[in-house]
């Protein structure tokens, strides 16, 4: 049962929330990237762009910002690849933030599950008297993340849209139909973490240059990542998780993934890998939890995350209640101005 | 495929995050690096922000910048003349201020035409601006936006049409239809002062409801910032238009629009985190804000003095009052594009208010969790 309004903020269960039947509806899905095991080979980027068919970004110059050639997620690129170069300071830094988040005694969400001997071993090791010092303590460290749209469980993009282009399919996510979106850009402001942005360049054959608008696809509409639904509709996984060579990408029901980065991070902990933590695992967070689950080595905005995200719609009541207000006022003063000027 | 070639472009080992700000380009570059060297140009005012100690990536912009022109800025400008000139015009039918209701008719349409040509000019897909329609969305202040737009552009057609009409000599063929007219503009003229403030209003919701920094955090000030500015404009106009006998409604509420832009423009700014109120001051936002408010109080004073004595200086402060609130959306809106070019004004403020929940022992709705 679902009230008759659709939550806005919080934990919920979005498939339900867009009123998709009980027939229709399908196990949410989501990805769980593990950027530990990121060796940073793009794969992800050139598969999302051929299976997409999305057009070209720029030159793919290199942005000596190590070795990003695209520098961002956007209209055309749906997989972004962060590389992050640290020295001994850095590491060290990553490491206490780390630490300090474990000892707030941050959350781990949802009931308890029997431990596995294994997670009992490293639970014991954990906990236990064993030296959990870290092996060692790189003086340098590359940190490679492939970033995606997060289909998060209340999306900003989503709440804005004033046409209905995008949607949440029974999958979970969120996607844009290109043939119904205007263009109006709404989406793009109200992403809280930069996904989502209108297709206003990109070229597809070599030999244009930027600025040719040669039948380039979906000009002028809201462009990101769909997570395949057109895969997914197939029983397929999507381009980026099949193509993954370090399985870095993971790709399954929602549930499972954020149980495997549950695990994984705890794995990495017990090996006095502080620096690991979790990114959009949490449904009481600002977006009401992601469909993007992401095991970080370092702060979220090191990559080029946001520390605290937030879905406009939270602030809706407060904004209607401002907006009514003010609209109240002005009446009340246009009122007594022509009451007063009569004389 | 060599690494040599890149490893030229490759800066000797050092501190990151000097690095970080070196290679931070345009708008947002030069801005740090002019308070490095300590905002030292002169006499510019200019709010400092204590540098906030945060990492990011490579400087890169977190949220991205809605792809909102000019266009845009004119057509809330262009909305909240619409607007007021919708409220005037049904005071003016009230209190039988003919020439008043006529002029602020014709400017309500022609606003709110204009506006309507710059929402569609700024569409990626101009030809689908109808699919607006496809849909009434409460959580879309866009979509309420719409509506009221589609309904307001209605009615005031319908209310300047029938005062053409009249101006012409009667041109339109209606015949014994003529008083059905009138009747559809008065009842127009009605709903034009239903209308007028919400659609002068929507635009700040429109705003605040996305994830730029500067406008989110203007929330709670920007609509009545808003609807000040549209009522200063509205009544500006009406003294541009109309003579001054039957513009004293206008005056006041010109002046009284003049001081609640100045007040609520105060107000929303000391609501803000700093971060969120620094593009308001600085760069060309700040400069545009500046002017704003000097033509706001000009137009204000000017109002007050000489508004019933002089046509000629009502027409000019009517004129400021206009000129001060176009600036002032203009100033909101690249104030808010230039709040997604540095990532310190995302970070900044979402880090502070988490650490805030933190110290009163909220711990469990971090996006960043240990497990």
């Amino acid at each position: 049962m679902t009230a008759l309004m659709p939550k806005l903020y919080g934990a919920e269960d979005p498939i339900e929330n867009a009123r998709w039947s009980l027939h229709d509806a399908k196990d949410r899905k989501a990805f769980f990237t593990d950027t530990s095991i990121c060796i940073g080979c793009k794969a992800c980027e050139v598969a999302c762009k051929e299976w997409n068919q999305n057009p070209q970004d720029g030159d793919y110059e290199y942005l000596s910002q190590s070795h990003d050639n695209t520098g961002e997620l956007g209209a055309n690129t749906w997989r972004h690849v962060a590389f992050i170069e640290q020295g001994e300071d850095e590491v060290a830094k990553a490491r206490e933030s780390g630490r300090r988040l474990v000892s707030l005694g941050m959350p781990s969400i949802g009931p308890k599950t029997a431990m596995t001997p294994e997670q009992r071993a490293d639970a014991a090791i954990a906990g236990g008297n064993v030296d959990t010092t870290p092996p060692d303590t790189p003086d340098f460290r590359w940190l490679m993340s492939s970033d995606v749209c997060k289909h998060c469980t209340n999306a900003g993009c989503l709440d804005v849209c004033p046409t209905g282009a995008l949607f949440r399919t029974e999958f979970g996510t969120v996607v844009v139909q290109n043939d119904i979106c205007n263009g109006c850009g709404t989406c793009v402001a109200g992403c809280p973490f930069g996904v989502i942005q209108r297709r206003d360049d990109g070229t597809i054959s070599p030999k244009s240059e930027p600025g040719d608008h040669d039948d380039v696809k979906n000009m002028g509409t809201a462009n990101k990542c769909t997570l395949c639904y057109d895969r997914l509709l197939d029983g397929q996984t999507p381009a980026c998780a099949q193509t993954c060579p370090t399985t870095s990408i993971k790709f399954g029901d929602h549930t499972d993934m954020v149980d495997k980065a549950r695990q994984r991070v705890a794995e990495l902990h017990a090996k006095g890998m502080t620096e690991a933590r979790l990114y959009g695992a949490n449904p009481k967070d600002g977006v009401g939890g992601t469909g993007a689950v992401f095991l970080l080595l370092d702060e979220p905005e090191t990559y080029g995350l946001p520390p605290d995200p937030v879905v406009p719609t939270k602030h809706l009541g407060q904004i209607m209640a401002s907006y009514a207000a003010a609209s109240a006022g002005m009446v009340a003063v246009a009122a007594l101005a022509f009451l007063g000027g009569r004389k | 495929m060599t690494n040599s070639d890149f490893d030229a472009y490759r800066p000797p080992e050092q501190p990151r995050r000097k690095r970080r700000r070196d290679r931070l380009s345009g708008a947002a570059g030069d801005m740090l690096r002019r308070r490095r060297r300590g905002g030292d140009d002169g006499g510019r005012e200019m709010s400092m922000v204590d540098d906030v100690e945060f990492t990011s990536y490579y400087g890169r912009p977190i949220v991205k910048a809605a792809p909102w022109g000019d266009e845009i800025s004119a057509y809330l400008f262009l909305g909240g003349v619409a607007g007021g000139s919708g409220l005037l015009a049904f005071g003016a039918q009230m209190f039988d201020l003919d020439d008043l209701r006529r002029n602020a008719r014709f400017a309500a349409l022609g606003a709110v035409g204009a506006g309507t040509v710059c929402l569609i000019a700024d569409l990626g897909r101009p030809e689908r601006f109808l699919n607006m329609m496809r849909t009434v969305k409460p959580t879309s202040p866009m979509s309420w936006g719409t509506w009221i737009l589609s309904a307001y552009g209605t009615v005031t057609g319908i209310a300047a049409v029938s005062e053409a009409d009249d101006v012409l000599g009667e041109v339109l063929p209606l015949g014994p239809l003529r008083p059905m007219l009138r009747t559809a503009a008065d009842t127009s003229g009605v709903a034009m002062g239903f209308l007028g403030a919400p659609l002068a209003a929507y635009t700040a919701a429109l705003l605040s409801m996305t994830s730029t920094p500067t406008w989110a955090g203007a929330r709670r000030g920007l609509p009545y910032l808003f609807v000040s500015s549209a009522t200063a404009a509205a009544s500006g106009l009406a003294m541009i238009t109309t003579g001054s006998e039957q513009t004293k409604p206008a005056r006041l509420l010109a002046i009284t629009g003049a001081a609640g832009e100045l007040i609520a423009m105060d107000l929303m700014k000391k609501d803000m985190h700093p971060l969120e109120r620094e593009p308001l001051e600085i760069e060309e936002p700040g400069r545009k804000l500046k002017l704003a408010h000097a033509l706001t109080i000009a137009g204000g004073v000017g109002t007050l003095l000489f508004g019933k004595r002089s046509r000629i200086l009502a027409a000019a402060s009517g004129a400021a009052l206009m000129a001060g609130s176009a600036l002032t959306r203009f100033g909101v809106v690249e104030a808010g594009h230039l709040s997604t070019t540095d990532p310190k004004y995302v970070v900044g403020p979402q880090r502070d208010r988490l650490e805030e929940r933190r110290a009163a022992g909220i711990v469990d709705d971090s996006i960043t969790t240990a497990g």
